[in-house]
């Protein structure tokens, strides 16, 4: 009995080493946890049509990922393919040498990406792309449709229909915002969120073209709004974290989240009768050009060194197609970042139709290629702001002189 | 050759010897010096580039806009220090001194005081945090209740009670420590000795200051140590209550979120720089260290034999 356990585990590993000769097992990196049942779902379409490669899907949690990837390569190791960072994120990873370049000759569906998605995955300095972007995100309002109903509001238009609404919540004894900035990432939301109609593409266009910095009056006037919009937040706002204000609008207590539209998925799962609307903050007037803040999320790359070279780029091409775009969009409720795919989601539509008129999320897009950072500045300026310790004035000022630091336009 | 016992148990002790110290030369040596390795090098990302001297430690101390912050954070763990010295080993010592004294309910408040300790720094994290929250929290709920509503504070939000916060919830959390090493001390001291004072005084004050405190210095002696080295590493409370930018606005930001922040970025604002953060890491290291010696050494000196 013995020798043929014996024998048995020795027929299998045999079997085990000569495996890779007709099957290779890919590893395939992520930081989305949450993700993990669409992720198989997603792989198993991918093995089906290509015998002989399998995926194995390993997540990691998202606020250690990096560390841990980095470590990994830098040991040598690491995934054959793997979710890299966007923008200075991905500029990390990619400048040590550690992904495969991906070009048209090994994934052709690049070419038809939109070009803000390929320039969110592709260094900078030498336009190499290293991934395939996934999804964008949007930044934006989201709006509680019951409560809106119940108060008889609707979207706001202008400006000022905005503070009314507020002011009828408020009176109705609903909190108008749930949001709170004591998580200090969030305050870089709420410049996306609030911001970036009132500073307008005008500014914008002049930041990128090096004719305006942050004391621009543009932008100060913008910070001026958000300040003074912060009245119909909850009280206290300034101490209360991330996790506490997404209850609040989840829970029904609060009629708006300034958020991203990664949030929606997550308010139907914690709250799935939840009705939601999304708008995009309208300015001082009616025919004002309303924007939202668009950034993209990350990608997929390939492991410069992986073993299975073939078989990698087999699947992040796989990745890059439609039907995994389409798959994407229906299972995980996000705005593929692949060409022509269409959303089932009526919300999601709607992000995708608010994306015609967006300006980029611009610290993140723009300004996190240093140090300091302009998301570390603006994050801490309007904590600072929000706790009356520094002017909308201060504010752009310190933006601009901290991030001359580095970036040379605003270098005197 | 045929072995004499002195020779089987030299064998038998290098074998006992050898593993262990090549373990910790593996797992704390090497990582330490490599930390040191690391400082002196420009980092491209992940990839070791050129060797830079002093280049790192210069930007972290004297470059904008780090100098700032490695001041700032500096000055927090020192804040940061002195509070807990009072609010953790005074307090600690005087709870001791009740709990050696035999109040009534002695038994009780020995456990509820050590409770706390047991408790994981993230339950502890955790928990206060719900305490603090601003509209929900048992602290303004409780401020509130009692017409005291003008003093509910957003608590986590402010430059000026944040840090206050995370301290008052270390010393909640640790508190229970130094009273355990000073209530050990104090049972040490003989029965004689208090026989004799109790000739002498019936003042609970000499007798705190002229028997009991020297007599305890051994205890203190640690649990001084021990906080200095606490405080100058503080991580765990501050990265669950404030988050690792030191929120808000660097005002809960100490040496230890600054170190993991620069070495290994911060997913939602900067990007990674192993090179400052291990001249970061070798500097905290160095100062612990000398500092730490120096008051072992100094405080050493007046503990009194019995």
């Amino acid at each position: 009995m013995k020798k043929l356990i014996l024998s048995g585990i020795v027929a299998l590993s045999a079997l085990g080493v000569s495996m890779p000769a007709w099957a290779q097992e890919l590893s395939f990196w992520s930081w989305r946890q949450e993700d993990k049942a669409q992720y198989e779902k997603f792989i198993k379409a991918f093995e089906e049509k290509n015998p002989g490669v399998t995926v194995k899907f390993e997540t990691f949690e998202a606020t250690n990922y990096n560390t841990i990837l980095s470590t990994a390569l830098a040991g040598g190791s690491g995934p054959d393919v793997l979710f890299a960072r966007a923008y200075g994120g991905l500029e990390n990873v990619a400048n040590a040498g550690y992904l495969l370049p991906l070009d048209k000759s090994n994934v052709p569906a690049l070419e038809n990406f939109a070009p803000a998605a390929i320039a969110a995955e592709t260094m900078r300095s030498t336009k190499v792309t290293y991934a395939v972007p996934f999804a964008s995100q949007t930044m934006l309002v989201i709006y509680n449709k019951d409560i809106f109903d119940a108060n008889g509001l609707k979207e706001p238009e202008t400006w000022d229909e905005l503070v009314q609404a507020s002011e009828k919540l408020k009176g109705a004894g609903i909190m108008p915002f749930g949001n709170g900035t004591a998580t200090a990432w969030q305050n870089e939301v709420m410049v996306g969120g609030i911001a970036s109609t009132l500073m307008g593409r005008g500014f914008y266009d002049d930041l990128m073209a090096g004719k305006a910095d942050f004391t621009d009056k543009r932008y100060v006037e913008a910070l001026t709004k958000l300040k003074e919009i912060t009245k119909y937040f909850p009280d206290g706002f300034i101490g209360l974290d991330y996790a506490s204000s997404q209850q609040l609008f989840a829970s029904g207590m609060a009629g708006m989240f300034v958020g991203g539209s990664y949030e929606l998925a997550n308010f139907k799962k914690q709250n799935p009768d939840i009705k939601m609307g999304i708008f995009a903050m309208p300015g001082m007037k009616a025919d004002d050009e309303k924007l939202v803040a668009q950034y993209f999320d990350g990608g997929y790359a390939v492991n410069a060194k992986t073993p299975h070279k073939e078989a990698a780029l087999k699947f992040v091409n796989f990745l890059a197609s439609q039907e995994f775009g389409q798959m994407f969009a229906d299972e995980l409720n996000n705005i593929s970042a692949v060409p022509g795919v269409s959303f089932k989601d009526p919300l999601l539509a709607e992000v995708a139709e608010l994306n015609k008129n967006s300006i980029p999320y611009i610290m993140l897009v723009h300004f996190r290629f240093g140090e300091p950072s302009g998301s570390v500045l603006l994050q801490g300026e309007i904590q600072k702001l929000l706790s009356e310790k520094a002017t909308p004035e201060e504010v752009g000022k310190n933006l601009t002189t901290g991030l001359a630091a580095w970036y040379e336009p605003f270098k005197k | 050759m045929h072995g004499s016992p002195l020779l089987a148990r030299r064998l038998w002790i290098t074998a006992l010897i050898v593993p262990p110290l090549a373990f910790v030369a593996l797992f704390v040596v090497y990582p330490i010096i490599s930390a040191f390795a690391y400082a002196f090098f420009q980092w491209h990302g992940l990839a070791r580039g050129e060797f830079v001297g002093f280049a790192n430690f210069y930007k972290v101390l004297f470059t904008q806009p780090y100098a700032d912050w490695t001041v700032n954070a500096f000055l927090n763990n020192v804040l940061v220090f002195f509070a807990l010295m009072v609010l953790q080993n005074g307090v600690g010592f005087l709870l001791a001194y009740f709990l050696w004294r035999e109040l009534p309910g002695a038994a009780f408040h020995r456990v509820a005081v050590f409770l706390p300790v047991v408790l994981s720094t993230i339950i502890v994290g955790f928990l206060w945090k719900l305490f603090l929250h601003p509209l929900f929290g048992v602290v303004n709920i409780s401020l509130r209740g009692t017409g005291l509503g003008s003093l509910a504070q957003p608590w986590l939000g402010q430059e000026g009670t944040a840090l206050w916060a995370l301290i008052i919830a270390n010393a909640w959390h640790m508190v229970g420590f130094p009273t355990l090493v000073f209530l050990a001390g104090m049972q040490r001291i003989p029965g004689e000795i208090l026989d004799a004072v109790r000739m002498e005084t019936e003042s609970e004050w000499v007798k705190i200051s002229k028997i009991v405190w020297p007599l305890v210095a051994p205890s203190a002696t640690i649990v001084f140590t021990l906080l200095f080295v606490g405080s100058f590493n503080w991580f765990e409370l501050p990265y669950i209550m404030a988050g690792v930018d030191g929120s808000p606005h660097k005002a809960t930001d100490v040496l230890g979120l600054y170190f993991y922040r620069t070495a290994f970025g911060d997913q939602s604002g900067s990007g990674q720089d192993f090179g400052a953060g291990s001249a970061l890491a070798v500097l905290i290291f160095m100062f612990i260290a000398v500092v730490a010696g120096f008051i072992t050494f100094r405080l050493r000196a007046r503990e009194i034999q019995i």
